[in-house]
């Protein structure tokens, strides 16, 4: 087993020599259409050392991951665990403080973190196409009364899914239930994650499906297409920040602050709009991409103290599952 | 017999370690959770929910097929026209497609913008909704009534032509042929497609939840999945999957007691000639291939349709997942016929059910469990993600090997009855008996066994998802990054691409399998 | 000499019982209403039946278990040739199963094929050989492995008369060639009258000890008599 590692190490050093910075991450972060390989030819030709991206599912599944490796992980910086997991990736205690120094993050909200890094955020939002809806709720009260039909994702399962069930607790608290209730009947059905919905929807399953405020600026400035737009609801909408974390574990703690600093710099912040299609965590210089001002820009941003999030998140589980499951 | 059993020849050894092998990438790599969790889990009510309608589902899903696929399958055993080959080729496709593709292809078809419901508006009725216990009927259905019809198929092809003749000679009607010769022969098969279809169905996830309609359609495979990913409860995980393993080996324990089906593999090219029945018969026959081919086809020509107009400009990336992918799934082909032949060998030698129905079960093993235990075994080893590849390659193999063990005992068993005595009499043992007996005799149902397991291979998310780093996703990974960046156009495309290689790949080696091959 | 020592094999609601030895050279026709476990009586000898008690010497040593170790050759009542090669490996396996043939090997089984009268013949398969050439291809092998006990179980069975006279003949001629012992199962009393000097009678669940042939059939036991309709 030890030639097999060896073998399989000396085939992955792409730059013998070179230090290398293991960075785990969810899949479409690396895939050949996200911000992976842009992010990692910038930041090489900075460091001239090798980032060596490793992809695990989506963010709740990185967490497992370094749960199950703990202390014996490779890993040197996670990137891509969001504001619904950092209290219980902090209770791991496998995540060392940066070293960043006073940043002027562009959020809604005010971040204040000593180990968690904000790279980009966004709201969740109903996207929907607008040759079919005239007349877009306005409200989540709005929503339910109408009979338009909403694809969304299952929680359990699904980050964006996890979003919307928090959205719905803060808006409604402990009339939750209730308004699940009322939803219910214009849920077409709840997919295991994204794609699945997002496909579902433009194949014309349903009117609506719970993607990002952002999703309309793909359609406007991939495909020159401006009939998709985000429901702009007056309760506010629920917010997801992704974050980034240097591993306590790390060999590397030089270059992990490196590559958390170089995170938040101009070059990987303007990469992150038209390739995560979220927004930055700090504005480019340049400014947003054309296209980004058609978004709608939500008046009360909705997030959940991180200390609360995970008992309100098994609470808000529970009441949906028994609402939706007979 | 028992020294013969323990003898230490080839064959035990040989059976043996592969059937360690499968085992231990079954309920191994579920112990391997359990060993690294912190406490038992317990079960909630939603779990109990859960089970109740994993079973139900599954359970309706493999009758609804097997009764759709008889009619189907009679009908495809007593008439010959041009194209049935194809036909038969072409209802292997469902099976092998991944998830996200076939439900994207149904709802082409039965969604709420299909093809179905927009006749029906257009002709001023309701349109019908796909979404609920139906709706994943439907799709499994979808992906099962072609493995039922093959299998039912073979049974029909089974009953020898000269049983026919006697009937026709007796002057039998169609009802007295049915009573005669093919009931009896349903009763055998009929156990068995039923068992393969149930445990297809039991580790369902994405079509039971997408189609399912929301929560109710909890299947076990996904409180298995929330287990780690939401609660990160390995107890609990490694606790489902074992009951999700249980309900899978009582299934088979029952099956087994009843009866099982020959083969799916071999000998499907000619249809039995008959005397009976005359042209409301043959009216029948054509309307129950005609719905069929329909009921199939429809999605796969959406597939088509949909993929067509960006093939020709698929992206580079996409391109070398598929030589990845093809990579993968020739080595999964290896690897499935070195697991299945011993296996098969030892089933044979010792006549033995159990270790045919061990082989089995991997069908019911959660892959979300083989690829975290998998994981937790490497790990401490060697670089789990340098070794994505072959582990991919692995697991796919472990799941195409119920289909191979199905399609080669019963050829191998007839080998050793017929040529078994004279073999032994010349001594010919080991490699010699090896190449110059089994592999000359075997070819068309290996050749039809490879190109099955190459074309699961192909199609299956498996645990390269749990595994990949970059540069090194397959096809149907890079299918589903196409989907996560919104390119749903690329990812038609790479839909299509994906179905025509895994086809092309049954195919040939089908077809492999066939040339030469002595009677 | 070959002796069956208390042999006793039981299977299902079946049994057969023998205490008989057979000389070394001897030719000898087992004989018998069918299902009277002639047959079995053979696939005992061969190794290819667990006995349920009992002993089979050759020479006064037991046979080895391993089927193919035992002094003997054996021909089926049916496959005897494997359909996928062609007549000449199917003769080669009996010199060597891996099929690596040395030059003179190759030499022996042309020999052994032309002293069946199928020179010639030898690239085809068997699907494409009568009945009686794919007889003569599994005697052509019996003759190459040269093994002193030679069992037939009825292999001629579905050859026509004059066929299977010209095939019984050929058998006796290998035998006297080799000196090989026969045991030759056969429902054809003519045959044993032909090729045999000894008959086994096998009936009611017992093997007899063998019986001149001249003997028995001037004398018939009763169930020889049944058998023979006399």
């Amino acid at each position: 087993m030890k030639t097999l590692s060896f073998v399989a190490g000396a085939l992955m050093a792409t730059t013998a020599g070179a230090e290398t910075l293991t960075v785990y991450t969810y899949d479409s972060f690396v895939s050949d259409w996200g911000p992976g390989p842009a992010v990692k030819e910038a930041f090489e030709a900075d460091c001239g050392c090798d980032l060596k991206f490793v992809s695990v599912g989506d963010g709740a599944e990185i967490l497992s991951r370094l749960r199950l490796e703990g202390t014996r992980s490779d890993a040197d910086v996670v990137l891509g665990l969001d504001t619904n997991l950092t209290a219980a990736a902090r209770d791991t205690g496998l995540f060392a403080p940066h070293a960043l120094g006073e940043t002027d993050w562009t959020l809604p909200i005010a971040w204040e973190d000593d180990t968690f890094i904000p790279f980009d955020w966004g709201y969740f939002a109903f996207v929907y196409d607008t040759e079919k809806v005239s007349n877009p709720p306005k409200s989540f009260a709005e929503l339910i009364a109408s009979d338009l039909s909403i694809v969304i994702q299952d929680p359990r399962s699904s980050t964006p899914g996890l979003g919307l069930l928090l959205w719905v607790k803060s808006v409604f608290g402990d009339k939750a239930g209730e308004a699940w209730a009322g939803l219910n009947d214009q849920v077409v059905t709840v997919t295991k994650g994204w794609s699945e919905a997002y496909g579902m929807f433009l194949e014309g399953e349903a009117d609506m499906v719970l993607s990002y405020t952002t999703s309309p600026a793909y359609h406007l400035i991939a495909e020159e297409d401006a009939s998709k737009a985000a429901a702009a609801f007056s309760d506010g909408h629920y917010l997801q920040v992704e974050v980034a974390a240097k591993v306590a574990t790390t060999d590397q703690p030089d270059l992990a602050d490196q590559f958390l600093a170089f995170v938040a710099s101009d070059t990987f912040q303007s990469i992150i709009p038209t390739t995560n299609w979220m927004y930055p965590a700090v504005t480019p210089s340049g400014g947003l991409p054309d296209g980004f001002e058609t978004l709608i820009q939500p008046e009360t941003a909705l997030l959940l103290p991180e200390a609360d999030a995970q008992d309100v998140r098994d609470e808000a589980l529970a009441e949906w599952l028994s609402v939706s499951s007979n | 017999m028992a020294e013969r059993i323990l003898k230490l020849n080839r064959t035990n050894v040989l059976g043996a370690l592969a059937l360690t092998g499968v085992l231990g990438l079954t309920l191994g790599t579920l112990i391997a959770v359990a060993l690294r969790a912190d406490g038992a889990g317990a079960f909630g009510p939603a779990d109990w929910a859960a089970i109740r309608f994993t079973l139900w589902q599954a359970a309706l899903s493999a009758v609804i097929s097997v009764i759709l696929a008889i009619p189907v399958a009679r009908a495809l055993a007593r008439r010959s026209f041009p194209g049935r080959g194809f036909l038969i080729t072409l209802l292997g496709a469902p099976f092998i497609l991944p998830v996200i593709v076939a439900v994207l292809g149904l709802l082409a078809v039965f969604g709420r913008n299909g093809i179905v419901s927009q006749t029906l508006i257009w002709a001023g009725l309701e349109p019908i909704s796909i979404y609920g216990l139906h709706g994943v009927v439907i799709a499994h259905v979808f992906f099962n009534l072609p493995l039922a019809t093959r299998l039912i198929l073979q049974g029909w092809l089974t009953i020898p032509a000269e049983r026919f003749r006697l009937a026709a000679s007796l002057g039998f009607g169609p009802d007295d042929i049915q009573r005669v010769l093919e009931r009896p022969m349903l009763r055998g098969v009929l156990p068995g497609a039923l068992l393969v279809i149930f445990l297809i169905c039991l580790t369902s996830f994405a079509v039971a939840l997408a189609l399912g309609g929301g929560p109710r359609a909890t299947t076990v495979e996904l409180a298995i999945y929330q287990a780690f990913r939401f609660d990160f409860d390995l107890g609990k995980a490694a606790l489902l999957a074992l009951v999700q393993f249980a309900m899978g080996a009582t299934a088979a324990l029952i099956a087994l007691r009843v009866a099982v089906p020959g083969g799916i593999g071999t000998g499907l090219d000619r249809a039995v000639r008959r005397w009976d029945g005359g042209i409301a018969l043959v009216l029948q026959d054509v309307l129950c291939i005609g719905f069929a081919t329909l009921f199939l086809v429809l999605p796969l020509t959406m597939i088509l349709l949909d993929g067509a107009p960006g093939l020709v400009r698929l992206p580079h990336p996409v391109l070398w997942a598929a030589g990845r992918s093809i990579l993968v799934a020739l080595a999964s082909v290896i690897l499935t016929l070195s697991l299945a032949l011993p296996i098969a060998a030892l089933a044979v030698r010792h006549r033995s059910r159990l270790v045919e129905g061990i082989g089995t079960l991997t069908i019911a093993a959660s892959p979300l469990v083989i690829g975290t235990g998998l994981f937790i075994v490497i790990f401490p080893l060697a670089d789990p993600f340098a070794l994505a590849l072959p582990v991919t390659a692995l697991v796919n193999a472990a799941m195409a090997l119920p289909f191979a063990l199905r399609v080669i005992v019963p050829v191998l068993a007839g080998i050793e009855t017929d040529y078994g005595p004279l073999a032994d009499q010349m001594g010919l043992t080991g490699t010699a008996r090896f190449r110059h007996l089994w592999l000359p005799r075997l070819r068309r149902p290996l050749g039809f066994t490879a190109g099955l397991a190459g074309a699961l291979s192909m199609g299956d998310l498996g645990v390269i998802a749990m595994f990949a780093d970059p540069e090194r996703a397959t096809l149907p990974l890079q299918l589903y990054r196409l989907m996560g960046a919104y390119r749903m156009e690329d990812a038609a495309a790479a839909a299509l691409l994906l179905l025509m290689l895994s086809l092309l790949m049954f195919w040939a080696f089908d077809k492999g399998g066939r040339v030469d091959a002595d009677a | 000499m070959l002796t069956l020592e208390d042999l006793h094999i039981v299977m299902d609601d079946f049994t057969l019982d023998a205490d008989l030895s057979v000389e070394t050279g001897a030719c000898v026709a087992v004989l018998g209403p069918s299902g009277a476990g002639k047959s079995t009586l053979l696939m005992a000898i061969a190794g290819f039946l667990p006995l349920t008690s009992g002993r089979i010497l050759w020479g006064g040593a037991p046979m080895p278990d391993t089927p193919a170790k035992r002094p003997i050759s054996m021909v089926f009542q049916d496959n005897n040739l494997f359909p996928h090669m062609t007549a000449f490996d199917n003769v080669a396996l009996g010199l060597r199963p891996s099929l690596r043939l040395t030059g003179p090997e190759r030499g022996q089984v042309e020999n052994a094929l032309a002293r069946v009268g199928l020179t010639g013949l030898g690239d085809r398969k068997p699907g494409q050989l009568s009945g009686g050439q794919a007889a003569r291809v599994a005697l052509a092998r019996v003759l190459l492995r040269n093994r002193p006990l030679l069992l037939l179980d009825e292999p001629f069975g579905a050859l026509g008369p004059a066929l299977r006279t010209e095939m019984v003949a050929l058998v006796k001629d290998l035998v006297t060639e080799t000196g090989a012992t026969l045991l030759m199962v056969s429902h054809e009393p003519e045959d044993a009258r032909e090729i045999a000097d000894q008959v086994i009678l096998v009936a009611e669940g017992t093997a007899h000890a063998p019986v001149p042939t001249a003997k028995i059939f001037a004398d018939p036991p009763a169930a020889l008599r049944e058998y023979l309709g006399k």
